[in-house]
């Protein structure tokens, strides 16, 4: 029963985010609203973390998983992107190893910078 | 044989499991970063898919159910996020700081390519979303005038990417603060990235969920901000 009640507080936040996407003119979609709002929840107590913990790291952990149809539907978009591919393939790639290095290497320097003396 | 898979309920949700149960397998018999078990499964099911000649409707009728998840799944991410909200209390500057490069770099590296492969505007706007979460980059795809499925095809391709080198670039780069290493990912490569990062460690999980929600919106609003020049 314990799961099934995690799993209905998750879903029922995931429901009141589909409702703040269809309410407001933003382009958030609903699981970005659900995060924020259970984030809200569990910090005013509304939602006790004990309640939707197990539930909620069993979600996380099989995570990879959902999205495996969206990345086998790429297939799809074979025919509008092959004309295309090879810049493509290296704008992604070359964009995304920039954006992690530099987000990383500058939170750890302004965190080090932060605590002072460990280099 | 096709008709079986047509009507079928659950064969898309289970070539997809075992496929993935194949590629953690897989990892764990060859101790191998490189191989990915999000990767495998994808490949494998789509050589599936190929000798079989099942289409991708009849393949995601049931699969579908995998991606249903994913609105819950996300919401969760809530969870580590407040259990260690304190390490953003006391680091929210060097968060605050790094995420905002991360997209900052995002936006420059996407335009630098788009330069030098002689891009339009319309395949610039379509790449810029690349590095945020797949329902807030269709939005803002959509709303700059450009080629959704592509723009959806890039998101993917970088969280898988970001999920195969998260490791190895945090090791080449010296990235070792977990805090680091959870905005590196949550940035550069949304939800996938971050389901690498709750593999990594607890703290790199938490903190990429927050990065990957604050660069999304930190993007939006970028964007439409500057939209009359992009």
């Amino acid at each position: 029963m314990k799961h099934v009640k995690e799993f209905g507080v998750i879903l029922a936040v995931s429901f009141c985010g589909e409702i703040l996407h269809l309410l407001l003119p933003l382009p958030v979609p609903a699981s970005i609203y659900g995060l924020v709002l259970m984030l809200i929840c569990l910090f005013t107590k509304i939602i006790k973390v004990e309640n939707v913990r197990t539930t909620g790291y069993f979600l996380i952990e099989i995570m990879p998983m959902m999205f495996i149809p969206a990345a086998v539907g790429l297939l799809e978009t074979w025919p509008a992107l092959h004309r295309m591919w090879l810049p493509f393939c290296i704008i992604v790639c070359f964009s995304t190893l920039a954006v992690m290095v530099i987000a990383g290497r500058v939170t750890q320097m302004v965190a080090r910078l932060h605590n002072g003396e460990d280099a | 044989m096709n008709s079986i898979f047509e009507n079928s309920a659950f064969f898309g949700v289970v070539i997809s499991l075992c496929a993935y149960g194949a590629g953690v397998a897989l990892q764990k018999r060859f101790a191998c970063d490189w191989l990915n078990p999000l990767l495998i499964s994808v490949l494998l099911t789509i050589l599936f898919l190929r000798v079989w000649r099942i289409d991708y409707q009849t393949y995601s009728n049931g699969a579908e159910l995998l991606g249903w998840l994913l609105t819950p799944a996300t919401v969760c991410l809530a969870i580590p996020l407040y259990e260690k909200f304190g390490l953003l209390r006391r680091y929210w500057k060097a968060i605050g700081a790094g995420i905002l490069a991360g997209v900052l770099t995002g936006a420059a590296s996407v335009a630098v390519c788009a330069m030098f492969f002689h891009l339009g505007h319309e395949q610039y706007v379509t790449l810029l979303p690349k590095s945020i979460t797949t329902g807030i980059g269709i939005g803002l795809a959509e709303e700059l005038g450009g080629s959704v499925a592509i723009t959806v095809a890039a998101i993917i391709l970088t969280g898988i990417f970001g999920n195969i080198f998260a490791q190895q670039v945090c090791r080449v780069f010296k990235i070792s603060d977990p805090i680091a290493r959870g905005v590196a990912i949550g940035t550069s490569s949304h939800a996938i990235g971050t389901a690498k990062a709750m593999e990594m460690g607890p703290v790199e999980g938490a903190i990429s969920s927050l990065s990957l929600v604050v660069a999304g919106l930190l993007t939006v609003a970028g964007a439409s901000l500057l939209s009359r020049w992009i």
